[in-house]
């Protein structure tokens, strides 16, 4: 059977929830061998093992924490280099986007990226995206080289496979480009113990009617009664009423939860883009006319001031 | 010496408007207005700024795109950028990521550069992944997705947040950068810019000045085909209360009722 390399994203071995609903994914194209960097690299077997890794190669080396992205590469490309795969898979990070980009250069392929779902196809993995502000979907492949293809958040289901999930040290030579620019500072995010924005199953934000930064906490609350991340608007970003890092839209993050509950948000183009292909949309504001009504399963027309506070201690009440 | 910095934009159709795909499975840009992506302003910002600073600069604006791309060249003009370069071929109808990020290093190798800036991504295709591929075929560092960047003495700095942790990132030009809208609000043209962008030079350049032949790029040369697309039903239209008083609560015997409490 032919083998799919994953990238894995990790935190010091600890795997993140995406790459495991990458092997999900890699499982229905072949045999997923996982590719681990960096610091703890080895300490991320037992769980890709348990989600079908038959193989995880790792290599740690300093350059991948000192150096932006190449080293990154230059890594991937000796996995693919070695395996031969029939595809390679990457979270659609950021990052994640820009290494599968590189590496699809490097290999004369082609690259899709923010992939929502993959299947196995006649002439390769066919992969689902949402564009346009997810106003469409199309399906796409790739038609020269080996498919690269990066999958977003939420995209599947984490469903256990147990495989053997040997570790196999990877032989990395650093391209000289690798050092070519250097990370100087890192200032970790400050943990706020709330479930991550992309990988939520539930999703509670607020926009411009949340009117101040004080007000959030309004919001946070509705979010931690019910396990929720946190999300804003662009514009209660703008505003400096909440971090970037939590926006939700085209120039933030884009969430496809169970659940997503918008606050005092009118629904603007940009702000749907992120959010649009949510299970179920729950909306409070006081605009009857509010775009972001269009899309809801279920909607308040009232002032978020009341109605959150009362959800929230609804939610609390029925928890018991 | 004069610090080269040449500006990627990108012409796109207007995201407020009725977006949609060709018959060929290329986006259509005829039936919707386009206009220069909002994301790459802030470029054109950033690389107005750095000009300021620096001593002495050239800014040229360089996109790839059909006739009505003009359009995006002269907005950055207008904005205060000194010269642009058009390049214009019937045969780039439908290139992908990897053939655009072709056209534009052969452009910029042309043009000679010190510094590319980008934009995060356009508005439309929304990949990101043009400035990467530009550091990787111009053999250049990539100091990617900045909320801030400066440069001094042939080097550039800026702050990247990511996910995980803000990074300080540096390098040494020559070198490609991209901004987020995060970067700083970008300048509205001033009716002076407007009217000094009227005299300002657009080259056009087509494949053969950049010695590219046709099945390089295009629908032929690449590397990816979309099979299907596809208009996402609309959401069938949900139930909408009033709060009078209960609004609350009632949202959460939706809720409960849903099972997610």
């Amino acid at each position: 059977m032919a083998e799919v390399l994953v990238y894995v994203d990790h935190v010091d071995g600890a795997v993140r929830k995406p790459t495991l609903e990458l092997l999900t994914l890699a499982r229905r194209i072949g045999e997923p061998v996982a590719v681990a960097l960096g610091s703890g690299a080895e300490n991320t077997a037992a769980a890709l093992a348990e989600h079908g890794a038959v193989k995880v190669l790792t290599h740690d080396a300093s350059e991948y924490a000192d150096y932006l992205v190449v080293p990154k590469v230059d890594a991937l490309q000796a996995a693919y280099e070695q395996v031969s795969p029939a595809a390679v898979l990457v979270p659609s990070s950021a990052e994640g986007k820009e290494i599968a980009a590189r590496l699809a250069l490097r290999i004369g392929s082609g690259i899709i990226t923010d992939a929502v779902d993959l299947e196995a196809g006649d002439s390769g993995p066919v992969a689902t995206q949402s564009v346009f502000a997810a106003s469409f979907t199309t399906k796409s492949r790739i038609a020269k080289g080996t498919p690269v293809i990066t999958v977003k958040p939420n995209s599947a289901a984490v469903e256990p496979a147990a495989a053997a999930g040997a570790v196999e040290a990877l032989a990395v030579s650093f391209s000289d480009k690798a050092t070519g620019t250097k990370v100087t500072g890192r200032t970790p995010r400050e943990s706020t113990g709330r479930p991550e924005l992309t990988e939520a199953a539930i999703v509670v934000s607020g926009g411009r009617g949340v009117s101040s930064a004080e007000n959030f906490s309004i919001i946070e609350a509705l979010a931690d009664s019910l396990g929720a991340a946190v999300g804003a608007s662009r514009a209660a970003v703008d505003a400096g009423w909440y971090p970037h890092s939590n926006q939700v839209g085209q120039t933030g993050k884009s969430v496809s939860p169970q659940l997503y509950i918008a606050s005092g948000i009118s629904g603007a183009i940009q702000h749907r883009a992120g959010m649009q292909t949510s299970k179920t949309i729950v909306a409070i504001n006081k605009d009857a006319e509010a775009p972001i009504f269009d899309l809801v399963d279920y909607g308040v027309v009232g002032d978020l001031f009341d109605v959150v506070p009362q959800l929230t201690e609804e939610v609390e009440a029925r928890k018991g | 010496m004069s610090l080269r910095i040449v500006v990627t934009v990108k012409y796109v159709p207007d995201a407020t408007g009725d977006r949609h795909f060709a018959d060929d499975l290329t986006v259509d840009r005829d039936d919707v207005d386009g206009l220069l992506s909002e994301l790459d302003e802030y470029a054109v910002e950033q690389a107005l700024q750095i000009a300021e600073d620096a001593d002495d600069a050239e800014i040229t604006v360089l996109t790839v795109g059909p006739e009505d791309a003009k359009d995006a060249l002269r907005k950055a003009l207008s904005m205060g950028a000194d010269k642009a370069i058009h390049v214009e071929d019937d045969d780039l109808h439908g290139t992908d990521a990897i053939g655009t990020s072709l056209v534009l290093a052969k452009a910029i190798e042309k043009a000679g550069f010190d510094l590319v800036i980008s934009g995060m991504a356009s508005t439309d295709g929304t990949m990101g992944v043009v400035p990467a591929l530009l550091s990787e075929r111009l053999g250049v560092p990539q100091v990617t997705l900045l909320s801030e960047v400066s440069v001094e003495d042939g080097t550039v700095k800026g702050r990247r947040d990511g996910d995980a942790a803000s990074e300080q990132l540096e390098a040494s030009l020559p070198a490609v950068v991209s901004v987020t809208d995060q970067s700083g609000e970008a300048r509205y043209p001033s009716f002076k810019g407007i009217m000094a962008a009227k005299k300002k030079p657009v080259e056009s350049w087509d494949l053969s000045d950049l010695d590219l032949e046709a099945e390089q790029v295009g629908l032929d040369g690449a590397h990816t085909v979309v099979d299907s697309a596809a208009e996402r039903p609309a959401r069938t239209a949900g139930t909408i209360v009033k709060d009078e008083g209960e609004g609350g609560k009632q949202l959460a015997e939706f809720l409960a009722g849903q099972k997610f409490i």
